[in-house]
């Protein structure tokens, strides 16, 4: 499995990068860890002729929080930082677990954050839980910089709203109000190594012991991660008690469009995105309030 | 068109032209005869090729040479530069028998040494997470778990000595 043959860059600018990837049109591919590109490469699922890393681009690497700001994530911040870093794991601990439940040690020491959403795998493991935060996507373009809502950005199997010769140059996750808490749990056949069968990620805002807010997204249970709202209006109000999220789960459930491959049954995935739900509110909620 | 890069391997200085489609471990092993690193599935999920970059362990499959100028590379070769020592991963995978056919075993000291350097007194569980990228077919893992257990307390001993 050798790698086909193309043309490698390293612009030291976000201008220098557009312009090259403006340059060469379809047959250029962004690259920044390059876990999921190479391996596309390697199948021979595409042959880019430019490959324009991102890696030397001063700043992009930034991980960097601020109460008034909340935390951002720069496009080639590694899934290995983000998962051990200090600020993160204090303000946002599920988004700390999902980076480290992604893929293997190695994988996490070259990929990152950014690339996972870029890739738009219906699987990403750190979709569910940047989706439920309210994540914003940075982007910058020939046209200049515009900002576009994380739940706006997937379009698709392998497919994101970026047009053209634009760059996704970071993300910004406000910093969630002192009554919420998010979670994320996912399973997959290899504990969290491989692909995730089913993900699921909630931020649930208590008002003292009612959920006051909830957002709940699913992965790898459709052609991009979903949002369940009929399962948040099912907890919006009430007292998370067992029954009522057993059926906020049997409701999102009913919302998820799995399909049969080789990671799960199209069936075996609607019961598990069940009982995935009910947990994961459970979690968020008593994360909620403990803070 | 081949690029010239420079980078160190296990200590050593070397400068090598490579074709950028070229991955590190084809030119670890081709330009450089570091045979011990292997490749197995070539896609980041066996770990065979693990080794460490900057301290910092990768799959050398998925990794591109020409990205590698000015980086600090160790493979196994550097584990034990004698030849004639072995480093205490090594002694503990011998003596507690954690190797069967052996193909393995380099990827998985080279991650268990990235975990030990971060982590020099890890629980079970600790040790099978910083080993979860490494596929072993024939051990079935206890061993392997049971000798970087005891590579860490040899590795903190002979830290206590030095110190003290």
């Amino acid at each position: 499995m050798r790698l086909s043959h193309f043309e490698y860059r390293v612009p030291k600018t976000l201008e220098e990068a557009i312009e090259l990837l403006e340059s060469g049109g379809p047959d250029a591919r962004l690259m920044a860890g390059g876990t999921d590109l190479l391996m596309k490469m390697k199948h021979g699922a595409i042959k880019p002729k430019l490959v324009i890393s991102l890696k030397k681009i001063d700043g992009l690497d930034t991980i960097a929080f601020s109460e008034k700001t909340g935390l951002t994530i720069g496009a080639t911040a590694l899934l290995a930082d983000v998962a051990s870093h200090p600020d993160i794991i204090k303000h946002y601990p599920a988004v700390a677990e999902a980076a480290r439940g992604t893929a293997n040690v190695q994988v996490r020491n070259m990929g990152t954050v950014v690339g996972n959403l870029c890739n738009a795998s219906p699987a990403a493991d750190n979709a569910p839980t940047l989706l439920a935060m309210g994540t914003t996507v940075h982007i910058q373009g020939a046209g200049g910089k515009r900002d576009l809502p994380l739940e706006q950005f997937f379009k698709g199997p392998g497919l994101t709203a970026l047009k053209g010769a634009e760059i996704v140059t970071a993300l910004t996750v406000p910093l969630p109000p002192l009554n919420a808490g998010a979670a994320y749990l996912s399973l997959s056949a290899r504990g969290k190594l491989d692909c995730t069968a089913v993900g699921v990620a909630a931020m649930v805002t208590m008002k003292k012991d009612v959920c006051d807010d909830l957002r709940l997204f699913i992965a790898a249970c459709g052609p991009t991660p979903l949002r369940a709202p009929g399962a948040e209006e099912i907890m919006r109000g009430k007292t998370p008690a067992d029954d009522l999220l057993e059926r906020a789960g049997e409701q999102a459930a009913g919302e998820a469009s799995p399909i049969n491959d080789l990671r799960a049954s199209a069936d075996y995935r609607t019961r598990v995105v069940a009982v995935l739900t009910s947990r994961v509110i459970k979690e968020a909620s008593k994360r909620a309030l403990k803070r | 068109m081949k690029q010239v890069i420079t980078l160190s391997v296990n200590g050593d200085p070397y400068t090598v032209a490579v074709h950028p489609w070229q991955t590190l471990n084809e030119v670890l092993r081709e330009n450089l005869n570091l045979t011990g690193v292997k490749l197995g599935c070539g896609e980041g999920d066996c770990g065979a090729c693990t080794v460490l970059v900057d301290g910092r362990a990768v799959s050398s499959c998925l990794s591109l040479a020409v990205e590698m100028e000015g980086k600090e590379i160790l493979t196994v070769e550097g584990l034990a530069p004698s030849g004639e020592t072995l480093h205490p991963i090594q002694e503990a995978f011998i003596e507690k028998g954690a190797i069967q056919c052996g193909f393995c075993t380099c990827g998985m000291e080279m991650a268990a040494l990235h975990l030990l350097e971060k982590n020099p007194s890890p629980t079970e569980a600790e040790i099978r997470e910083g080993i979860a990228g490494n596929l072993c077919r024939c051990t079935g893992y206890a061993k392997i778990v049971e000798a970087i257990a005891a590579a860490a307390e040899k590795m903190r001993e002979s830290s206590e000595r030095k110190s003290s």
